[in-house]
């Protein structure tokens, strides 16, 4: 089967700096690939040239079937197929919850508001904070706001889902939370990119762990294999560190 | 000292209409300026360096030279060729909407780079397009943080308009240099602008202050 998303020696550089080096990688569809490695090591640099948040300087990005770097592209039709969780959530806080949901349904997809007000009230459902629909940003916790995060990103019904350290800045006590919405839709069939640090979600919910450093990847495979017995020593050296 | 209070008296009504002149010039060239202003600062936010250069130098020409000295080159360079003679009032809101626009524009700037580029990026990732986001997400925000910086720019253009009578405005420093003329008087005619000035301005900032706390 082709796969959802091909990227072919992605090059990616911030000034002199080099971030990411010829990374090569194949993810189908309903697959849940996890992304780890130590801080720096690009990870995240590489989810956000997934959507174009970056713009990588060689290489190509094929999302089904379409090039997003060729010059036809229209990267905008591409993100309303791919969405995005940010760790620091980035809800827009002069909007309610609700209007955080249905805004770009409504903008984007052209929507019809009770359309777009009955998707998003499910969503809200769905993630457990159908109490929440007419408050504020500002006064959720920091698993509720990404939460509601996750359910503005799943109202553009994306085919693929792309996670950012998604728990990295939540206290402990609210990961749980977070990472259980996760695990649904995982089950329900989402392809997922899921950069983080959570090793126990990455063995339970991934079917495929890239474990990348200095802006390669240095291995990959099935999680049991990776995190049991890992080929590199590289690899080895972070899991001790981190498990 | 006496202070002759019935000159004032009799300078009154065209002083009250040279007030309303520079409430009127006010209000139009922070609209006008506003606008341009955002175009400006949109402008010298542009990726490229020879795209922001007109808008950049734009600014800096308004902000580096003395509206006294913009005034007259309007009034006497600017507007003759288009309007075929001098006109005072097209000289009030031209010179004060361009040179609030340079103002103004720096005002957007910040306003717009102060808002985390998280919510852009929030806004493009769900499909938004950069005009679509920068009117949902983050031009509702930045106004809000903007709102004090606007106020003091309205209350710097109401005192800097006075600078009009230069070109015989019909403003209020105009109908006070002329009372100050007819009757060779100085407390009178100026104590009374000053006053005048400090009403509106006083008067602006409490309105001001309760938009604050308002938006």
């Amino acid at each position: 089967m082709e796969p959802i998303i091909t990227v072919r020696n992605l090059q990616k550089s911030f000034g002199a700096h080099k971030v990411l080096t010829d990374i090569n990688v194949d993810i189908h569809s309903r697959e849940v690939v996890v992304v780890i490695g130590p801080s720096g090591s690009g990870k995240s640099t590489f989810l956000r040239c997934l959507n174009l948040l970056e713009q990588p300087q060689e290489g190509e990005i094929i999302i089904e079937g379409v090039s997003l770097l060729s010059k036809d592209t229209k990267i905008n039709d591409i993100r309303r197929d791919v969405g995005m969780v940010f760790q620091q959530f980035n809800l827009f806080p002069h909007k309610k919850v609700i209007e955080n949901i249905m805004l770009a349904p409504v903008q984007v997809r052209k929507w019809p508001e009770e359309q777009a007000r009955r998707k998003a009230l499910e969503l809200l459902q769905k993630v457990g904070l159908s109490e929440k629909a007419e408050a504020y940003p500002a006064s959720l916790s920091g698993g509720q706001a990404q939460r509601v995060a996750i359910a503005r990103a799943l109202a553009m019904e994306p085919k693929i889902m792309l996670f950012d350290e998604p728990t990295s800045a939540l206290d402990p006590e609210m990961v749980g939370e977070v990472l259980a919405v996760m695990k649904d839709l995982a089950r329900e069939g989402m392809t997922m990119v899921v950069v983080t640090h959570e090793m126990g979600f990455a063995r339970e919910v991934g079917d495929r762990v890239i474990f990348m450093e200095q802006g390669q990847i240095v291995e990959e495979g099935r999680p049991e294999q990776l995190f049991g017995s890992p080929s590199h020593e590289r690899t080895r050296e972070f899991l001790s560190k981190v498990l | 000292m006496d202070f002759r209070f019935d000159i004032i008296v009799h300078y009154l009504p065209v002083l009250l209409k040279g007030t309303l002149f520079t409430i009127g010039v006010s209000i139009v060239s922070i609209i006008f300026g506003s606008i341009l202003g955002l175009g400006l600062g949109l402008g010298k936010m542009a990726p490229k360096a020879y795209l922001r250069w007109p808008f950049h130098s734009y600014i800096n020409f308004f902000r580096g030279t003395p509206l006294y000295v913009q005034i007259l080159i309007v009034h006497f360079g600017l507007i003759p060729p288009i309007y075929g003679k001098t006109n005072a009032l097209i000289t009030a809101f031209v010179a004060l909407s361009l040179n609030s626009a340079a103002y103004s524009a720096e005002i957007f700037r910040a306003g717009i780079q102060s808002i985390d580029p998280g919510q852009r990026e929030a806004a493009l990732s769900l499909g938004m397009t950069k005009g679509q986001a920068m009117r949902f997400i983050i031009l509702p925000q930045a106004i809000k943080r903007m709102v004090p910086a606007f106020g003091n720019e309205f209350i710097v253009l109401v005192k800097d308009s006075s600078l009009l009578a230069l070109v015989a405005a019909p403003e209020i420093m105009y109908w006070s240099n002329t009372m100050k003329g007819q009757y060779l008087r100085i407390w009178e005619p100026y104590l009374t602008a000053a006053v005048i000035y400090f009403i509106l301005t006083y008067s602006l900032s409490k309105l001001l202050n309760y938009i604050e706390r308002r938006v």
